[in-house]
């Protein structure tokens, strides 16, 4: 099983937990997996061509999967998955 | 009386040295010899001028710091005063500490100076200075000399609102010496919980007023340069010109596109962050520059191609933010600030620090240059600045009214 580090915008779909313990293939069934455990995962990550949004990004270990073979990055049980999208706060 | 006189004992000293001439030693140093050359005069008179590229280590101190600067018995080391008499004396102290190369310049500093060589005049910290600074001079990734690249350096920060509070905070203490402010808002008391450079009196004060306020009263050798204005695609590349470094403590996202794109066009490092109830995101975008050997790294867009479509990530205003995440963030920000002036250490550049105050874990991972990235990638399209509401999906309004009047999403 995989960890997935959960941003806080997406915890409240998984009932506030930071960390998902999950299997997965690769990416693409990982947030599957994901998304079939806490539902509306899926639509917050992906566009509508199934792609990871481009304000989010998705680490697995160190390494942007966009580097890697986005979607198709292999998952091993020891991996962290780290999800992180764009945010703005600092000023106001 | 067994004892020598002056002349006696200068006359031994330098039958037991090596003097060399000031020609000599400046056809070593254009040779690029790797030598230690010490000024062992009293700090006045280096302060008046002094070799380049002379370490200053008065008389009195030569024999307790010299193994600080040259701890190599074998490699040379010049030593000069003001005319050749002292340092003589000294270098006979420096032999008899197993130095084996050590050399005395006749006619010492003012030697020098009548040769017709170049000489610099120091910029040097004053007695209060000093004493402000010392635990900072102590250091020897900054000393006097990193010092002083503080006080010379010029910082300019976006928002003068919870990152922008400890960053301000601590760079003035720091003695960095020019802080430019963009914030056009006024202290409202719901900004008190965090944001630090403003108190209850405050409110209702432009922050930049407030904000230079405090940093004078943390340090009146600052120079506060208030940008009361929102910082638009008209004005940013004319406002960030005049600094060093900017850093990011903005809270929407057509100001971090805007701000990444000018700081990439000038050049300029960008030490970027954001935070967001207890998360915190720190990274440094530095552009790459190979005429002047700077490799580089990616920036906001490798990171972020787009932005979210409006109303899809929330605001601090909308989902809140705990009040000490930005002193831990903006502090941070501070950090890597000065380290990039010092040039000391590892940057985040290329680097996104995460930090989650709820489980408290900070972990760093990898991000790398995009070759597509339309700003600094191999073939770029975004050759200058943009209509950045628009790009951020806000036709026609600033992205401040539209974020605060999102619903909570």
């Amino acid at each position: 099983m995989a960890t997935v580090m959960m941003p806080t915008p997406l915890r409240r779909l998984t009932g506030g937990q930071a960390r998902v313990e999950i299997e997965g293939q690769d990416v693409g069934t990982l947030i599957q997996a994901i998304d079939a455990q806490y539902p509306g995962v899926a639509d917050k990550l992906l566009d509508d061509d199934g792609n990871i949004k481009r304000f989010i990004n998705v680490f697995v270990n160190d390494d942007e999967v966009r580097s890697l073979q986005g979607l198709h990055t292999p998952i091993r049980a020891t991996d962290k998955v780290s999800i992180v999208p764009a945010m703005a706060g600092g000023q106001e | 009386m067994s004892g020598l006189n002056r002349d006696q004992l200068v006359r031994l000293a330098k039958s037991e040295i090596t003097e060399i001439t000031a020609r000599e030693l400046k056809s070593w140093q254009d040779q690029d010899r790797p030598l230690t050359v010490v000024d062992v005069r009293e700090r006045d008179e280096f302060a008046q001028g002094h070799l380049p590229g002379a370490v200053f280590i008065p008389r009195g101190y030569l024999e307790l710091q010299i193994e600080q600067h040259q701890p190599d018995r074998h490699a040379p080391v010049v030593l000069y005063c003001a005319g050749g008499v002292r340092s003589a004396l000294a270098a006979r102290n420096l032999k008899e500490m197993g130095y084996e190369h050590v050399y005395s310049l006749i006619g010492g500093f003012n030697g020098w100076k009548n040769a017709g060589l170049d000489f610099k005049i120091p910029t040097v910290l004053t007695e209060e200075q000093r004493l402000r600074y010392s635990r900072h001079t102590l250091l020897r990734e900054v000393g006097e000399a990193g010092q002083i690249k503080l006080l010379e350096s010029k910082v300019l920060l976006i928002g003068a609102g919870g990152l922008g509070s400890p960053a301000a905070m601590y760079l003035a203490a720091a003695g960095v010496g020019t802080l430019g402010i963009v914030d056009y808002d006024v202290v409202d008391v719901s900004n008190l919980q965090r944001q630090l450079l403003h108190g209850t009196k405050d409110v209702g004060r432009p922050k930049v007023e407030s904000a230079a306020d405090r940093i004078h009263d943390i340090n009146p050798d600052i120079i506060v340069i208030a940008h009361k204005e929102p910082i638009t695609s008209a004005n940013a590349l004319e406002i960030i010109r005049n600094y060093d470094i900017v850093l990011n403590g903005s809270d929407n996202f057509p100001t971090r596109y805007l701000v990444n794109d000018a700081c990439h066009m000038l050049g300029k490092p960008l030490v970027d962050a954001s935070i967001f109830m207890f998360e915190g995101q720190a990274t440094v975008f530095l552009p790459a520059q190979p005429e002047l050997g700077i490799e580089g790294g990616p920036c906001y867009r490798c990171l972020y191609p787009d932005p979210p479509p409006p109303g899809e990530v929330p605001s601090c205003a909308e989902a809140g933010v705990l009040g000490v995440l930005p002193g831990i963030v903006g502090s941070l920000q501070a950090i890597e600030t000065i380290k990039l002036i010092l040039g000391v250490g590892e940057s985040l550049v290329g680097r996104l620090m995460l930090i989650d105050t709820l489980d408290m874990s900070f972990r760093t991972l990898k991000v790398q240059r995009n070759p597509d990235c339309p700003l600094c990638g191999d073939h770029p399209t975004v050759t200058e600045l943009i209509d950045y509401e628009q790009f951020c999906g806000f036709p026609g309004g600033t992205a401040h009214e539209h974020e605060e009047s999102l619903a909570l999403a």
